[in-house]
């Protein structure tokens, strides 16, 4: 799960991790407040969670009150587009208002789950405020790493070698030591599975701050974390994929038009592959789950037909343990309730398949059947460009 | 021959008494998987399905001979299950619930390094060796005894590359889901070391999927060292970045883990890949002719 800068600074802090003084406003006027409080100079930065914000516009420095109001102002409600965005942009609802702090350097530090190594690392570069990608595409040099032994956590001796690794030295190497430990301790305690400071800023009197934050969620853990599980803004999400995840179903929007229904999440991923060597687009990711309850099935096909873009969809189960007459009933039923008037070809795989077949072929429903994921995806194509 | 399970593996079920845990020991059961114990903490003594339930793995090793647990513990207490089977001295465990926390495997990888024993999964349909031991939740009756080894990330795509492969006339030694998530015990390289000292295993086919380099690092091994033939398909290939696919393990992020990097490295190390997920069956034939 993403959260906001706001957030991710709050969440922080309270694990001790220095951050510039600020608030978050969703007026203009609050703004104005929040600059006279903190002020007079401030910065006003849009609150998405794509990055790129300051590019598109969206990090805006005021000398006065009067002025972060009026910045305030151009940002909230704005369609904010950067390249992360997409084309479309994203509305801006809210804005962080920080006091304006000198920049003295600007580094990285990022905490991830490193998979090969099956161990958080910490990474520490010099190229701060630029993206780590390009970074270590282009000169991995310059970002050093450290790996987390969970059993002992990340040691002191561990940070002292990234700050001193980044050349830093008195009490601005101080700092930058505690940053990093109450960083670290912030990710591990949260579940987190990104920690991104970018830029860390190191001030003209040598302080060090987390000048933008970002973190991400481990979404399996989000349980043991209920506060962190409130900080989801749905106004961030695809209103479809937000229906779905009421219906405990994995549902991802795409561009296409040929909706998909699939038990399993590599099954579903190889069904809009196939979807695509036929000649067609996939409109969406879905998978209702191994089991194929009739209730599932129900919200799938709700979900599906909301996308305007579906013009065809297919259904493809492997049922193996499930039977596949109960699939078959739970979509002619489903089907039948929803008044589905889009073609539809269903394949079925498992135990009584040919049951389940004559079930969709005898519905009066706009059923096509094919027997194996290939026949499926050339069926489904040419009907969903008619 | 076969991998890991065989007819001398002993199961204890972990989470025997729950909804899960009860529906697929039948299953188990009824394939012929000799499950000769299960654990539920504070039911011990009782018996379920008839068989004999331990409050301790400790337990159901000493007293019924159990080398291989089954995992069918909810989310929050899996980690917790996989270590005690672990700590009980097992060979084998087959950790199937998905959800587990990414910290709690971590940590489950750090300890498994001090004990003689593997893992697989979480978040998988499990494993069979077809005719003589099946742990997990795959259909059984999809598979058949043969000489192609079959290792996934994934669950029903897993059953369509065995379906594949059996129409094309071969059956399976062993068939494996490494599972999901970003963190997994078993993956492909462990086990394609393992299928390369298997005699009966003639071929491999490995089925991959979007995110992480695990694909990557088994096509450098297959390169340098694995000698049988291996057909591969990738899942993904239409997925967009920065988008979890329903796996947990199953995003590009960063702009790394597309499945074309993958088909690629694949490719160059001698892989027959299956571009189209149809055409998995056929590869395997086009390998071994």
């Amino acid at each position: 799960m993403k959260i906001h800068e706001y957030q991710a600074k709050s969440i922080l802090n309270q694990y001790g991790v220095r951050i510039p003084r600020g608030e978050v406003a969703e007026t203009a006027e609050k703004a104005y407040e929040i600059a006279k409080d903190i002020g007079p100079k401030v910065v006003v930065k849009a609150q998405i969670h794509a990055g790129g914000r300051g590019k598109g516009g969206g990090v805006k420095l005021a000398n006065t009150p009067e002025e972060a109001q009026e910045r305030a102002q151009e940002i909230i409600g704005m369609n904010l587009v950067t390249h992360q965005t997409g084309p479309e942009g994203k509305l801006v609802k809210k804005i962080l208002v920080e006091e304006a702090l000198d920049i003295a350097k600007e580094l990285y530090i990022g905490i991830v789950i490193d998979r090969a190594k099956e161990a958080p690392v910490v990474m520490a570069s010099s190229e701060g405020g630029m993206e780590i990608e390009k970074v270590a595409a282009e000169t991995p040099e310059l970002i050093f790493k450290e790996y987390i032994n969970p059993a002992t956590g990340f040691l002191p001796f561990q940070a002292r070698k990234l700050a001193f690794q980044l050349g830093l030295e008195g009490d601005t190497f101080k700092q930058a030591v505690k940053f990093l430990l109450t960083l670290y301790k912030a990710f591990e305690s949260t579940d987190a599975s990104l920690a991104e400071i970018n830029p860390l800023l190191i001030t003209g009197q040598g302080d060090v701050l987390a000048l933008d934050a970002k973190m991400n969620f481990d979404d399996n853990a989000l349980v043991r974390h209920p506060n962190i599980k409130e900080m989801r803004d749905l106004n961030e999400e695809e209103p479809l994929e937000v229906e779905a995840s009421k219906f405990d179903l994995n549902y991802i929007k795409l561009d296409g038009n040929v909706g998909c229904m699939v038990n399993g999440a590599g099954l579903a991923m190889a069904t809009m592959d196939i979807i695509m060597y036929s000649g067609g687009m996939p409109a969406n990711f879905l998978d209702v789950g191994g089991g194929v309850s009739e209730e599932a099935v129900k919200n799938a096909f709700k979900i599906l037909i909301s996308d305007k873009d579906v013009k065809a969809a297919l259904i493809n189960i492997f049922g193996g343990i499930v039977r596949c007459d109960l699939v078959a009933n739970g979509i002619v039923k489903a089907a039948r309730e929803l008044e589905l008037n889009i073609p539809m070809v269903v394949r079925l795989e498992g135990t009584n398949v040919e049951l389940g077949k004559k079930i969709l072929e005898d519905s009066d429903l706009a059923f096509f059947s094919a027997s194996s994921m290939k026949e499926a995806a050339e069926k489904v194509v040419p009907l969903a460009s008619q | 021959m076969s991998i890991l399970v065989d007819e001398n593996t002993r199961v204890v079920v972990q989470g025997i008494t729950g909804g899960e845990g009860t529906f697929h020991t039948e299953r188990m059961l009824e394939y012929g998987t000799k499950v000769v114990a299960g654990v539920t903490p504070g039911k011990g003594g009782q018996t379920h399905l008839d068989v004999p339930v331990f409050n301790t793995v400790a337990d159901a090793v000493a007293e019924e001979g159990a080398n291989a647990a089954a995992i069918f513990v909810p989310p929050l207490f899996a980690a917790d299950a996989v270590m005690e089977a672990a700590d009980a001295g097992v060979d084998l465990v087959v950790c199937i619930t998905e959800g587990i926390p990414t910290f709690d495997m971590i940590k489950v990888k750090r300890l498994l390094k001090e004990k003689d024993c593997h893992m697989i999964g979480p978040n998988t349909p499990g494993i069979i060796s077809p005719g003589k031991c099946k742990i997990g939740i795959m259909p059984g009756h999809i598979h058949t005894p043969g000489s192609i080894g079959i290792i996934s990330r994934s669950g029903t795509l897993t059953y369509e590359a065995v379906q594949q492969v059996s129409l094309q006339g071969y059956g399976q030694s062993t068939a494996i889901g490494i599972g999901g998530d970003p963190i997994v015990g078993l993956k492909f390289i462990e086990l394609l070391q393992m299928f390369k000292e298997d005699e009966d295993t003639e071929a491999v086919v490995l089925i991959g999927e979007i995110g992480g380099t695990a694909e990557e690092e088994a096509a450098e091994y297959i390169k340098q060292e694995f000698p049988k033939p291996v057909v591969s398909f990738i899942a993904g290939q239409t997925a967009p970045p920065g988008r979890r696919m329903g796996h947990a393990g199953a995003i590009i992020a960063g702009g790394k883990g597309t499945a074309k990097e993958k088909m690629e490295a694949l490719e160059a190390a001698g892989v027959f890949v299956a571009k189209s997920p149809a055409d998995m069956g056929a590869k395997i034939k086009e390998a071994l002719s």
